[in-house]
C-alpha cells in the first residue's frame, strides 16, 4: 500500500513542472496583489511613526524651552514685586518718618509760640503790676505826706518862715 | 485500504499525478485568496486578518534578520513569505481527511509527495546559487566553494547535493508519515464500535501533533532556506 507515493514509483516529471509553475505564479501574484501593498502600508506606518516620535520629540523640546521661559519670566516678576514691595516699604518708612518730622517740628514751634506768649504775657504782666505798685506807692506816700504835713510840717514851715523873717531883719 | 495516485497516460512526455496537481492548485489557491482578503484593506491601523498577515511578515523578517543584514536579505522576503504560507497550508491540506475515488487518493498534502518537496528545495538551491552568482560574481561565487581549504571542494560539492535532499525529504517524510499514521487511525476508526472508540483519543492526539509538526516543518523549511541563501549571498561565512 501507498506504493505508489514512495520515492522513485511516483515520480512524475509533469508533477515538477506544475509545482514550479504553480508557485511562481503564486509568487508572482501575490507580490502584485498582495505583499506589495502590505509592505507598502508597513513602510507608511514606519515612516508615519518615525514622524510622529519626531514631532513628538520637537514638542517636548518646545514646552521644555517654554516652560523654562516661563519659569524665567515668574522668577524675574516676582524679583520685580520683591523690589517694588521694598521700595514701596521704603519709601511709606521715609514718608511716616518725614511726618513724624513733620509733627515734631510744629510741635516745637507750637511749644515755642506758647512760651514766647507766656513770656510776653508774664512781662506786661510785671509791667502793669510795678506800674500799679508805682501809682499805688505813690498814693500811700502822698496819702502818708499829707498826713505829716498837715500838723508838725505845717508848724515847722510856719516856722521856717517865722525864722527868715526875723533873720531878715 | 488500497490508494493509488491518479495518474495519467504520458502527456506531451510528461506524466501528471493528477491528485497533486489538484491539490497544489487548491493549496495556492487557500494562500493567494487568504493573503488577498487579509490585504484588501489596509489600514495603518491594522486590524483582524491584517494584524496576521502582519505578523507573518516580521516573522519571516525575523527569520531573515537572523541570518543575514537587511540589505541583502530583503529581496527575499516575499519569496519566503510565499514559502511559508504555502507549505503551511499544503501541511494542513491534509489533516482533516483524506479523499479516495475509485481507489485513488485524490485529497492529501501536496507536501506528503517527494516529487513536490524535492522541486520545491531544488527551486530553493537553484535560487541560491542564481543569487549567489548575481550578488557576489561569478568569481566571488566559485571560490565559495573553496574556502577556507581546497580540499574541501568535493564536500562542498556534495554538501549542495545532500543540502536539497535534506531540504525536501525533511518535509516529505514529516507530512507523509502523518499521514500514515492518520490514515491508519481512520482505518481503524472504521473497522467497528470498538476500534472507533479505540482510534478516537490517538487520532485527537495525532491531530494535534501533525498540526504542530506542520508549522514547524514549515518553519523550518524556510529557515533553512534563508540559512542557504545567506551562505551563499552574504560576504562573513
Amino acid at each position: 500500500m501507498f506504493n505508489s507515493l514512495i520515492l522513485g514509483a511516483g515520480f512524475n516529471t509533469g508533477d515538477i513542472l506544475y509545482q514550479l509553475f504553480a508557485f511562481i505564479v503564486l509568487l508572482a501574484l501575490l507580490k502584485k496583489f498582495a505583499w506589495g501593498p502590505l509592505m507598502g502600508i508597513m513602510k507608511d506606518r514606519e515612516q508615519h511613526i518615525a514622524n510622529e516620535i519626531e514631532s513628538a520629540e520637537k514638542n517636548r523640546k518646545e514646552a521644555e524651552a517654554y516652560l523654562n521661559e516661563q519659569r524665567e519670566e515668574m522668577k524675574r516678576v516676582r524679583q520685580e514685586a520683591q523690589t517694588m514691595l521694598e521700595n514701596q516699604k521704603q519709601m511709606a518708612d521715609q514718608k511716616g518718618q518725614e511726618m513724624i518730622e513733620a509733627a515734631r517740628l510744629e510741635a516745637e514751634r507750637l511749644k515755642e509760640a506758647a512760651s514766647a506768649d507766656i513770656a510776653r504775657e508774664r512781662e506786661t504782666a510785671v509791667a502793669s503790676l510795678r506800674e500799679q505798685v508805682a501809682s499805688l506807692s505813690v498814693m500811700i506816700a502822698s496819702k502818708v505826706v499829707e498826713k505829716e504835713l498837715d500838723e508838725r510840717s505845717q508848724q515847722k514851715l510856719i516856722d521856717d518862715y517865722l525864722y527868715q523873717a526875723g533873720g531878715q531883719k | 485500504m488500497e490508494h493509488h495516485a491518479p495518474t495519467t497516460d504520458e502527456i506531451l512526455g510528461l506524466t501528471f499525478n493528477l491528485s497533486n496537481v489538484l491539490m497544489i492548485t487548491i493549496a495556492s489557491a487557500i494562500v493567494f485568496i487568504l493573503a488577498v482578503v487579509a490585504t484588501r484593506s489596509l489600514a495603518m491601523r491594522p486590524t483582524g486578518l491584517q494584524n496576521f498577515i502582519e505578523w507573518v511578515m516580521d516573522f519571516v523578517k525575523g527569520l531573515i534578520g537572523s541570518t543575514m543584514d537587511w540589505q541583502t536579505g530583503g529581496r527575499f522576503l516575499f519569496l519566503g513569505m510565499t514559502l511559508l504560507m504555502y507549505i503551511f497550508v499544503s501541511n494542513m491540506l491534509g489533516l482533516p481527511f483524506a479523499i479516495t475515488f475509485d481507489h485513488n487518493l485524490w485529497w492529501k498534502s501536496p507536501t506528503a509527495d517527494p516529487t513536490i518537496t524535492l522541486t520545491l528545495a531544488t527551486m530553493v538551491v537553484v535560487l541560491t546559487h542564481y543569487y549567489g552568482v548575481k550578488m557576489k560574481g561569478a568569481k566571488e561565487y566559485g571560490k565559495g566553494f573553496f574556502t577556507p581549504m581546497k580540499f574541501l571542494f568535493p564536500f562542498k560539492l556534495i554538501e549542495e547535493f545532500s543540502n536539497t535532499l535534506t531540504l525536501g525529504l525533511r518535509l516529505y517524510g514529516n507530512i507523509f508519515a502523518g499521514e500514515i499514521l492518520l490514515g491508519l487511525l481512520a482505518g481503524l476508526g472504521a473497522a467497528g464500535i470498538g476500534g472507533a472508540l479505540g482510534a478516537f483519543l490517538p487520532m485527537l492526539a495525532w491531530q494535534g501533533f501533525s498540526i504542530f509538526v506542520g508549522t514547524i516543518q514549515a518553519f523550518i523549511f524556510v529557515m533553512l532556506t534563508m540559512v542557504y541563501m545567506a551562505h551563499k549571498v552574504a560576504d562573513d561565512h
